[in-house]
């Protein structure tokens, strides 16, 4: 999951990092220019600061270069951005084309920057550790900073049994060239940071750019937070976090009946189960000379009905064209899956050509069914059959 | 024969009482696997051997049915909230291998959990995998059974129904399986592909290795470094995800190109330059070994 950029700052404080001060537009509640001037005027006040910063939020990066962040020297400033931002739809190399709409804005104090650095905390697969990163090259991609000048970034693990010591906050603070002073205040900042990723199951922190302020402070000028979906029941307020106008619908409505579907640009629809063999059968339609529309895993032990929820789902995509299900019975009995086939084809009114590869646990009986249907289905036994089948159905139309 | 396990291996199935576990239980122990009992704690009763439970009997902990019954085997079937809890006290009671099916788990427990084991013997498969079968002699885990035939080629992937499917293909061309080893979709596993390949190089009756990866991470990276330096069997490959788009987590927790890290075609080539026979359509595994083998 992931949450906007005011709400990774507001965490953060609660682990005594120092962010921005800011204040938050939300589109539709009201008279925009009214609350956005109140908001501006206090903030002007109460921080006594001269420059301020609209900032987009939405659940991508590159806002800057897209538009989607604004400097502004007076409340007039703050206003007129705040107008043009709200409702703009900003595209960035991470939105892809379609762009994403922005419904929240948020304004924040300004801070005068001596450096700029990079912070961030992952795991590390090949250690099976957490690893914090600092970098000296602060605002650029770290992707890029790691294929030009991987030297540049410094990668410190964290052994689980012993956690953040104050000896990884020195070795990171040596690496951004630190004075003595500013180590000790980077030691508790980077204390901060693991401890929030730790505490609330992140699986990306990123501090980009982390900034020493003309007041030789160390504070977060950007924050991204991203969190292991599987520990978030132990966090319920985090979970609150969570904006579904950033989600793609189908992803979401997928995600409510347990289905693991991602939309692709392609014309085949496929319904399979299990994560490798999913990924495995749009593989095959790409070799075949196909496109698939999308990824769906309908689990070890789909239901009847997740089976017809998986259906409407693909259903929804107006580029199908065709649908190829592929099920390997394991645990999941062919006939069962072969039933939640022909029940949710009539009750979705299914119009496009339908191939259906069934193996493994009864799947005599499973075939039988489908044959014995009213249904025009496809029949294929093996993978490269079907692949081709479900080819050459979209061909012929 | 195998790896790993056996016909004498000994398995309890933590979780036993739940409808899962009762359900992948009965069906370990018809495929001819023994079942020698289950724990779940508050349902053993004091003192050993409490309740039976569809004719296994049940423990509180896994120390007591390990030394009522003398299994050196776990199947963990429990819920993500439990799974990490669960695979500790296994390897605290000296279970020697753990099996864990569960999907789900958070990422903090298991780099703790990874980081306890590193201190004890216990070896473990998975999590979010469906187990590991030495055909018609022993079935520890979630896989259809029918489909395995006995034989001399290893299967070692990190998915679940593509195994099936991998094993499918070998079973119909009359090639049998020494050992098929799901190491799982998840971003820790417990045994990576490192290590089953060491232990398929040192079984004298795996005779080829047939191993599936996909996207995300760098295990085959490093698998295809191994390979090339130590490896002497007959092995070939597939990377499921030469299609899937980057940034988005394909079903499995580690299926994930990360930036351009982690791609199917870099695991493709890694593979490739490391002497792998490449299978770039899944439908084609048997076929590839077949032809490797000259069989």
């Amino acid at each position: 999951m992931n949450i906007h950029e005011y709400q990774s700052k507001e965490l953060l404080k609660k682990y005594r990092v120092r962010v921005p001060e800011g204040k938050l537009i939300e589109e539709g509640l009201g008279d925009l220019e009214e609350r956005t001037l109140a908001s501006a005027k206090q903030l002007f006040q109460e921080r006594k600061n001269q420059v301020f910063v609209v900032k987009a939020q939405i659940h991508a990066g590159g806002r800057g270069k897209a538009g989607g962040v604004r400097v502004c020297k007076s409340v007039t400033e703050v206003n007129q951005a705040t107008k043009e931002i709200m409702g703009k739809i900003l595209i960035t190399p991470q939105t892809g084309p379609q762009g994403k709409k922005v419904h929240k804005i948020w304004i924040e104090e300004g801070v005068e920057v001596v450096k700029e650095f990079y912070l961030g905390v992952v795991l590390d697969r090949a250690l099976s550790q957490v690893v914090m990163m600092a970098s000296t090259e602060g605002g650029m991609e770290i992707e890029e900073v790691a294929s030009k000048h991987p030297e540049k970034i410094t990668k410190v693990p964290i052994d689980p049994s012993l956690g953040f010591q104050s000896f990884h906050g020195r070795k990171l603070a040596r690496a951004l060239k630190l004075t003595t002073e500013q180590t000790k205040e980077a030691i508790g900042f980077f204390r901060g940071i693991y401890e929030c990723y730790q505490s609330c199951d992140c699986s990306l922190v990123e501090i980009n750019p982390m900034v020493l302020t003309k007041e030789g402070h160390l504070l977060a000028l950007d924050a991204k937070l991203n969190f292991d979906d599987n520990g978030l029941f132990r966090h319920p307020d985090i979970l609150e976090l969570r904006d579904i106008q950033e989600e793609n619908p189908q992803d979401v409505e997928a995600s409510k009946h347990d289905l693991s579907y991602i939309a692709l640009d392609g014309n085949i629809g496929c319904l399979v189960n299990g994560a490798g063999l999913a990924m495995a059968t749009m593989d095959i339609i790409k070799l075949h000379g196909g496109s698939p529309a999308n990824f769906l895993d309908v689990g070890g032990s789909a239901s009847k009905d997740q089976v017809t929820q998986a259906f409407k789902i693909i259903l929804k995509d107006s580029k199908v064209k065709a649908i190829l299900v592929n099920i390997f019975g394991g645990i999941m009995r062919c006939d069962v899956i072969a039933e939640g086939i022909v029940s949710a084809a009539n009750e979705v009114n299914l119009n496009v050509p339908l191939v259906v590869r069934l193996q493994g646990t009864n799947v005599e009986k499973g075939r039988h069914i489908l044959a014995s249907s009213s249904l025009k289905i496809i029949s294929a036994e093996e993978l490269t059959d079907a692949a081709e089948k479900v080819v050459s159905a979209i061909r012929a139309k | 024969m195998s790896i790993w396990i056996g016909s004498e291996t000994k398995v309890i199935v933590q979780g036993i009482t739940g409808s899962q576990g009762s359900f992948h239980a009965k069906g370990c122990a018809a495929y001819g696997t023994k079942i020698v009992g289950g724990v779940t704690p508050g349902k053993g009763g004091h003192g050993g051997g409490g309740q039976i439970h569809e004719g296994f009997p049940v423990f509180d902990t896994v120390e007591e049915a390990v030394k009522v019954t003398g299994a050196n085997v776990s199947l963990i079937s429990v819920p993500p909230m439990f799974a990490s809890d669960a695979i500790c006290e296994a390897a605290d009671a000296g279970i020697s291998l753990v099996v864990c099916i569960t999907e789900g788990i958070p990422v903090r427990d298991m780099v703790n959990t990874k980081r306890f084991l590193a201190s004890t013997k216990t070896r473990l498969i998975g999590p979010n995998c469906p187990g590991i079968i030495t055909p018609e002699k022993c079935k520890i885990g979630i896989m259809p059974g029918h489909i395995h035939k006995s034989g001399n080629i290893g299967v070692v992937s990190r998915s679940g129904t593509l195994t099936y499917e991998a094993v499918h293909q070998l079973t119909k061309l009359g090639i049998g399986q020494s050992t098929c080893v799901g190491i799982g979709g998840d971003p820790i596993p417990g045994t990576n592909f490192i290590e089953v390949l060491e232990a398929f190089n040192k079984d004298p009756d795996t005779h080829g290795v047939v191993l599936i990866g996909e996207i995300g991470g760098t295990a085959e990276q490093e698998a295809a470094q191994y390979i090339k330096k130590e490896f002497k069997k007959h092995i070939i490959g597939f990377i499921a995800g030469a299609t899937a788009p980057k940034g988005k987590r394909m079903g499995h927790a580690g299926a994930i190109i990360s930036g351009s890290r982690g791609t199917a075609e870099e695991k493709f080539q890694a593979l490739e330059a490391a002497g792998v026979k490449i299978s770039r359509s899944p439908a084609d595994l048997g076929i590839t070994m077949s032809k490797v083998l000259g069989v």
